[in-house]
């Protein structure tokens, strides 16, 4: 446990809360608002859970990162942009995709390989997009989309738009050269994006005192006289109103920010992490600050949510994502020909030699 | 016809395509104030200012990166590496981003991006600063890379680079930057994927790319003189797309071919060439394929040295001479 303490550990009592609450981005939520915020960190726990389920049953292949625990990372940060903000991300993308509006079925069909998928079954549980959504992926080399997040930022201030990036990285980034080249040019350049690290404590099964120097991460900004803040990753409200103050700077001054949120994975990195770098005991620990069950108690507490509302929406949550498992069950494997498809945009020149491929198939 | 140099006409090539678009823009080292280390982007940050032709920083994949990102975006980057040897701090940008997030995205997002620069040995800088790429780049399913050999090659290779939609390695060199052709004032574009018979001929095919085609053009004079031998000599332009018809068709018609390249031999860019001539032309060989490359070393800085590990005309007339 000596290797995660740090500040998060509590602004779950319900003073913090509250005092957080207060934010005005928050308190102008609607009781209808705060309990879709509510049902979407459901959704993807539960979505989580029917993907581990169909990994374990050889459904889904590879590597599947699930966000279980992480939740109000994503929810909470995305849930305050508007038209013209950006959003660009690592592997353990499943979150952040459920929570700009993808389906539960385009993402889970995309994690059983199917045509039905967001990427026709070609990109697999790291590789989710969907640019209409203003979603941009989705990135498998760790730290190798944070030049991307900064090209958005960059791409939104020469075309004189109002909007930023946030780009999401892991605790395991921040010691990526990609990285730091970034966090120059976004300085350097004052472009619009916002790094937020989601510290879950491990790069993969390496802690954090294990494998970074100089704690909080998010004071490496400092380097590059950027804004920077620390936050409680597993509160809702906080994570907004972080985010919130965060997107105005960016979008009024073009100044990009390093967000740390602290959070923690409850499942292994991976599903084939035997997790021996870390105790059963600090994981229940830490499920005790379960961002779910911290949001709910809160809701509960403002009189927005019951019992019975709680239920019902988990049940909901439930139902959509077995459906989700169902449909990716039943949706077809791509056919040969997209092998040769989506390679490039102009290819005239190169279809024979991609017809020459397919005949000999 | 005017002669420009080959620097002019990557500079008017680059010209040209900001003034036609304006969400094409410049960014690489000393591409601004400093009006580009070789020279190639001058004038560039007083006709088009700052917001269009940026300085950046020594950190070839951040801005590598950022090109990407902005690309996805809609934007029309050219990223300039001040030699294509530094492009190998920036190679997962290339490769794993540019190349790649078209196919793993399911064709919702395309990348619209040229990384240009020169690669070239033989100017005494030493193995880090003399690579060339254009073989590693190739394997990518994703890149299109192409070799221009000549002033107008270069600039209509380049303005066809610049409107692709999709990630284009033009790689440039720096002794060519000195030397004039004849380039016409009237636009015009070049396709990829079309090899170009620089000298017809009947007798034997010399296939070369980049500098390498004048080292082959050279001995194609000195056979013509010497033997009174008719070689064709065939540049690429394009390595991916490559125009393989054009160099079956050549090859079924000498029944030889001498492959020319400055790229290292070992699964270099004339191996594969080699391969299409035996898949497609076999039946129509008269002698083996013969390649001669750089040398199969790391690259020296001795003047001397270097000369001995880059492909000459005598080198490559020898190597005709052998097989006829």
């Amino acid at each position: 446990m000596s290797s995660t303490a740090t500040a998060n550990e509590s602004t779950a009592s319900a003073d913090g809360v509250g005092a957080v609450a207060l934010a005005p981005v928050n308190a102008r939520l609607s009781a209808e608002e705060k309990i879709e915020l509510f049902r979407q960190m459901v959704r993807i726990r539960r979505f989580e859970e029917f993907s581990i389920r169909a990994y374990q049953q050889r459904k889904i292949g590879g590597f599947c990162h699930t966000y279980i625990g992480q939740e109000a990372v994503a929810v909470g940060s995305i849930s305050v942009l508007g038209a013209d903000d950006h959003i660009i991300t690592a592997y353990r993308d499943h979150g952040h995709a459920l929570a700009v509006g993808m389906t539960m079925n385009e993402c889970m069909a995309e994690l059983y390989g199917k045509y039905t998928g967001c990427s026709k079954g070609k990109g697999g549980s790291m590789h989710f997009f969907a640019p209409k959504r203003n979603f941009w992926g989705g990135h498998g080399i760790v730290g190798g989309q944070t030049p991307l997040g900064a090209g958005l930022a960059f791409a939104l201030k020469y075309l004189g738009k109002s909007g930023c990036c946030l780009c999401y990285l892991g605790d395991g980034a921040v010691n990526q050269g990609a990285f730091h080249e970034s966090l120059n040019l976004a300085a350097l350049w004052k472009l619009p994006v916002i790094y937020i690290i989601e510290n879950n404590y491990y790069s993969m099964g390496t802690s954090q005192t294990r494998s970074s120097a100089g704690s909080p991460l998010a004071k490496r900004a400092e380097a590059y006289d950027m804004e920077w803040d620390v936050i409680n990753g597993n509160d809702l409200y906080e994570v907004r109103e972080k985010t919130e103050q965060a997107v105005r700077r960016a979008h009024e001054d073009h100044a990009p920010a390093i967000l740390e949120m602290q959070t923690y994975r409850f499942r292994g990195h991976s599903m084939s992490d035997p997790e021996k770098y870390r105790t059963k005991d600090e994981v229940e620990e830490r499920k005790q600050n379960d961002p779910i069950i911290l949001f709910r108690r809160t809701l509960e507490e403002e009189g927005v949510l019951d019992e019975e509302a709680a239920e019902t929406i988990d049940q909901e949550a439930r139902a959509e994502a077995k459906a989700s498992a169902d449909f990716a069950d039943q949706s077809p494997e791509p056919p040969a020909e997209e092998l040769f498809t989506d390679i490039y945009k102009d290819d005239a020149q190169l279809r024979a030699s991609l017809e020459a491929q397919k005949q000999k198939l | 016809m005017a002669k420009i140099t080959y620097r002019k006409a990557v500079n008017q090539a680059i010209a040209e395509e900001m003034q036609r678009d304006d969400n094409v823009f410049l960014m690489g080292e000393e591409v601004a104030e400093y009006n580009g280390a070789y020279k190639v982007t001058e004038g560039l940050l007083d006709r088009f200012g700052a917001k269009r032709v940026i300085d950046t920083p020594i950190s070839e994949c951040g801005f590598a990166g950022l090109g990407v990102g902005a690309a996805m975006y809609g934007l029309r980057p050219i990223v300039e590496f001040m030699t294509w040897s530094f492009s190998l701090v920036a190679i997962d940008q290339i490769i794993n981003n540019a190349a790649n997030i078209r196919y793993m995205s399911g064709g919702l997002i395309h990348i619209p991006i040229v990384f240009r620069g020169p690669a070239n040995g033989g100017v005494n800088v030493g193995a880090t600063h003399s690579h060339t790429p254009e073989n590693y780049y190739a394997n990518v399913p994703g890149l299109k890379v192409v070799c221009p050999a000549t002033a107008y090659d270069a600039k209509g290779m380049l303005k066809t680079a610049i409107r692709d939609n999709d990630p284009v390695c033009v790689m440039e060199n720096t002794i060519l930057y000195n030397e004039e052709w004849e380039v016409p004032e009237d636009e015009y574009l070049i396709p990829f994927g079309q090899a170009d018979i620089k000298r017809k001929g009947t007798d034997i095919s010399l296939i070369a790319h980049g500098r390498a085609v004048l080292a082959a053009l050279e001995a194609a004079r000195m056979l013509k003189d010497e033997e009174g031998i008719e070689a064709e000599v065939v540049d690429l332009r394009s390595i991916r797309p490559l125009d393989i018809d054009t160099i079956v068709e050549s090859v079924r018609k000498t029944g030889r071919a001498v492959l020319v390249e400055e790229n290292k031999p070992f699964c270099g860019v004339d191996a594969q060439v080699s391969h299409v001539i035996q898949d497609r032309a076999f039946d129509y060989l008269d002698a083996p394929v013969k390649r001669v490359s750089a040398l199969d070393v790391p690259q020296p800085y001795n003047d001397t040295l270097e000369k001995m590990v880059l492909p000459d005309a005598q080198r490559v007339y020898k190597t005709c001479l052998a097989i006829l």
